[in-house]
This record gives C-alpha cells, structure tokens and sequence, in this order.
C-alpha cells in the first residue's frame, strides 16, 4: 500500500531492490519483445502490403537525407585526410582512406543514425499514438496478432532498408571524396580508384554489411518497442520518442564498438 | 452467455474492480450504467482480454476467458465486435478502408463483395459518400458511426459498445439505438453496451445493470431499475445532486 510513498533514504535497501527489479522486468520485456517479433516473423500468412509500405517509409523517403549527409561525411573526409596524408608525401593513397573510413565505419553509423533521427522517431510516434488511441487494442480485438501486423514489416523492412541506405551513403560518400580529392586537389583518377580497389578487400565490406544489418535491427526494435509501451497521453508519446531517439543513437555507438573489436 | 465471477482490478493503490459479478444471457442487450471514472470501460476491457483481473474469472459460454492466452483467446476474439469509447479508428486509413479493413483481414469475400457491405453498412449509420474520407476530416459523431460500422460489419455473435452514442445530436441517438435494435433483430447477437444515455436506453435494453464503487449494485430489466428501491440507482438515473452518491 505504502508503495512509492515512503522516501528512498528511509529504506535504501527496499528501494534499491525496487529499482533492480523494475530494470531486470524492462530488459526481460525488451528482450522479449524481439523474441515475439522474430517468431512471427516466420508464421504466414505474411504482410506484403506493410512490409513494402515501411521500406518505402524507413527506406526510400530517407534517401534524400542520406545522400546529403553521405555526399559531405565523403567530402569533408577527402579533404581532411588528404591534407593529413599530404604531410607524409602519401596523397597517393586517398582513395582507400576514404573508402575504408566509410565503408567500416562511417557509413554504417552516420546512416543509421540519420534514419533514427528521420524515420526512428517517426515511427515510435505512429506506434505510440496507435496505442493511445487504442488502435492497438483494436487489432487485437479483431484477433490480428498487432506484434504480427505492426511490428514485424518494421523490423523487416529495417534489415532491408538498413544495408541498402549504408551503401548508397558509402558510394555517394566516395564521389564526394573524388570531388575534393581529385576534382578540387588535383590527385589524379587513377590513383584514387586504383588504389582503393588494391586496398579495401571483401572483409571490409562484409564488416559493415554486418554492421548496418544489426543496426536495422537495433533501431527498429528500439524505436517499435517504446511506441509500444508508450506512457499515457501526447505526454508519454513525445517522452517516449525522445528516448527512443536517444537509445537507440547510444546503442548504434556501442554496438559498433563491440562489432569493430569482433569482426576482422 | 457470458458469466463474470467476482473481478478485482486494481492500479496501483486505485482499486478500480472490487468484485464485478455479472451474467449476461445469449442474444440479450445488457446495458451497463455507472458513473463516469467507475470503471465501465476497465470492466468491458476484461471481456475483451485485454486486461487481466487480480482476482476473478470469466466465462464466454462455457470457456473460461480469463485463462486463454494467444490463439485459444483469438478464437473468442473471432466472434467479437467491439466500438472503442474513442472510436480506435485507424487513422492511416480512410473511413471506407476503416470498415472493409475487418472484412479483408477475416473473410475470403471477393472484392466487390467486400465494397458491396462496407457500403451497405456505411449507409445504415447514415454516412453514404464519406468512404473517402480520413478519420482526422469527419466530426466527432461521424467517427463514432464509422465505429460502430466496422463493429458490426462481420456479423459479430458478440458487440462491445463502450459508449457508442455519447456525443451525438438526439436525433442520431435515436438513430443509432435503432440501428442497433434493427440489426440485433437481423443478427440476435448479444450485445454488452456502457451508455450514459439515460433514459432512452430504457427502450433498447433487455436489461440494466449498475456499476458503483466497483459492484453491481443492482441488474434488472428497465422497468424493474427504473422502479428500483436502491436510492443509488434512484439517485443516479434522475441525476440528483443530493444523495448517496457524492458529485465529486
Ligand atoms: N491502464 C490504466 N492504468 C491506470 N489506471 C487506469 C487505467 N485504465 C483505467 N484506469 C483508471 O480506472 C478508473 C476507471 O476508468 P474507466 O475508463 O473504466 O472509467 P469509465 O467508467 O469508463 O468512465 P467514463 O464513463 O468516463 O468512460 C479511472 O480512474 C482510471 O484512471
Ligand atoms: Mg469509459
């Protein structure tokens, strides 16, 4: 009865164990939640319809976003790397720099985070409202499994899209390296291309595959889930897509950490 | 015939159910009166299974409810219709998709089929031509209507109305309990309605029940509640200041 009304300090040890278990019950919930996810993934009969209609959402209308931010990540990198590698008479090897920098790491992350921010939040929004409304509970009343018909296409469409947008920006982000580097600093073509397909190997490229693959998967499954379990009211869906935000960013971040020290 | 045993339902220190017991026969309309904030819609959402009870049990005739999970308690879903208090319209899709949306993830029906019932249906709640529409365009009333055409649109054994007709003019009240005695005639369908349309639900129900501070305090048909000698139900069916029922 007295729940919540008695102050922390009174009972440390009560309240921390409180605090312990409310996390232990949210992780068991999170975790749980992919699990349900990934099981109906394989139960037909399956959503064509949404499944197409989140890869044109998650995907497609994010393709703008990604193509300017992949177009200046490979500018910016062209230019501050040759400058580098300029100090060492090694200009000459620009092209593989700039590759391997966005082909392992840049692009992977910076394209996942810039889905979160456009499409992440979008989504634990529409979800979180969904539930407000009951429009949830609706489709559950009508026995359609919402986990089925909501959250799988999402997840789905984020494995999709994921790898898809990481090489759009990894190749725009290349031509925007060959503007600066070879266009505006005068290396020559050869050389940058040359290069690059003597240096960055199929390894290079199955690790960020790797890495935008779990990344789908992250913000999707993040961003899904808080919209989910969203608080009550515009309160509890605006609280819930600013965490989903955040999650998921913190995650891609160490999740690639993790990714980087594991794979080769 | 549903049977519900003695539901508690408690959020936090709020208790909100404290021992619901209620029969509701096959093919009758049981209409559930109480207090705004006393807990219909908590109640409704049990017989639906979206809410589990601390203590109690349900039976949907002769299964127990309360122990379903999954595809076991879909199969009681299947033979549901439920209006939302707040309509619970997808708002992705347009009023015509909103009532064909059953149809198309339940049923085998052609196409044409399909658009052939929805439309029937949207005219019976008086909203021919809107099919185009969003939820976000139509009025307040418009979505209830739209509600109660996607609840009924299956042919559903079971209804749910949480409220069906709060916030219509009179005449689409009227209009609405109509359509809802037309249909039950067609159909026989059993019918669990929350109303605060007092007293025109005395026309529609077969019988009342009364939900107060988490009891049914009296079940009866109209005549007997209207005759009631219980000064809570005398109370609030006049809508009386003075009584036993503080208007906090
Ligand atoms: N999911 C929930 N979590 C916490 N409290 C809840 C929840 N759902 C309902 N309540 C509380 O239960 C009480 C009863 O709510 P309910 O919606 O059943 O009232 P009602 O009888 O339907 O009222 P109205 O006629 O206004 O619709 C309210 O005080 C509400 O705050
Ligand atoms: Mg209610």
């Amino acid at each position: 009865m007295n729940r919540g009304t008695a102050p922390a300090l009174l009972h440390p040890i009560e309240s921390l164990g409180r605090v312990s278990l409310d996390i232990v019950e949210s992780l068991g919930r999170f975790g749980l939640f992919l699990g349900q996810a990934g099981a109906w993934t394989f139960v037909p009969p399956f959503k064509v319809g949404q499944l197409l209609q989140r890869i044109h959402f998650i995907g497609f209308r994010s393709l703008s976003v990604i193509v300017l931010t992949g177009a200046f990540t490979g500018m910016v990198l062209g230019l501050q790397v040759f400058l580098t590698l300029e100090r060492f008479g090694s200009e000459a090897f620009l092209g593989p720099a700039v590759a391997l920098s966005l082909i392992r790491e840049l692009g992977p992350v910076l394209a996942a985070l810039m889905v979160t921010g456009r499409a992440g939040s979008a989504l634990t929004a529409e979800i979180g409202i969904m539930r407000i409304t009951e429009q949830i509970d609706a489709l559950t009343v009508m026995a359609l499994n919402p986990m089925r018909y909501l959250i799988v296409p999402i997840i789905v469409a984020g494995l999709i899209t994921f790898p898809l947008m990481t090489a759009m920006f990894d190749v725009v982000g290349i031509f925007g390296g060959y503007l600066v580097g070879v266009r505006l600093l005068g290396l020559s073509e050869g050389t940058y291309f040359g290069e690059m397909r003597t240096f960055v190997d199929m390894a290079d490229i199955m690790t960020g595959f790797w890495k935008s693959l779990s990344f789908g998967v992250i913000v999707t499954w993040v961003c899904a889930y808080k919209g989910y379990y969203t608080g009550h009211g515009a309160e509890g869906v605006s609280r819930a897509t600013t965490q989903a935000v955040v999650l998921s960013s913190v995650l891609i971040l160490v999740w690639d950490y993790f990714l980087g020290s594991v794979l080769p | 015939m549903i049977r519900v045993e003695n539901l508690h339902k408690a959020f936090g220190a709020q208790r909100v159910l404290q021992g619901v017991s209620l029969e509701v026969l096959s093919g009758e309309i049981m209409i559930v009166i109480g207090r705004s904030g006393g807990g219909k819609s908590v109640f409704l959402k049990h017989l639906l299974g979206l809410l589990h009870p601390d203590a109690g049990r349900i039976w949907v005739d002769g299964v127990e409810l309360t122990q379903l999970r999954g595809r076991a308690l879909d199969q009681v879903r299947e033979r549901y219709g439920v209006v939302f208090q707040g309509g619970a319209l997808f708002d992705s899709m347009t009023v015509f998709d909103n009532v064909a949306f059953p149809l198309r993830e339940k049923t085998t029906l052609s196409a044409q089929e399909i658009a052939a019932r929805t439309e029937e249906k949207l005219a019976q709640v008086g909203l021919t031509g809107m099919g185009h529409k969003y939820p976000e365009e139509i009025s307040g009333g418009m979505r209830k209507r739209v509600a109660i055409a996607r609840a009924l649109v299956t042919e559903p054994e079971i209804v749910f109305f949480d409220e069906p007709t709060t916030g219509l003019d009179p005449v689409l009240v009227n209009a609405i309990h109509h359509l809802i005695l037309d249909l039950h005639r067609k159909f026989r369908f059993t019918a669990v309605m929350v109303s605060h349309e007092i007293p025109e639900i005395f026309q529609i129900a077969h019988r009342v029940a009364m939900l107060h501070e988490g009891v049914i305090v009296e079940t009866g048909d109209p005549q007997a509640i209207q005759g009631s000698a219980n000064p809570v139900v005398q109370q609030f069916i006049r809508g009386e200041i003075e009584g036993p029922i503080r208007a906090t």
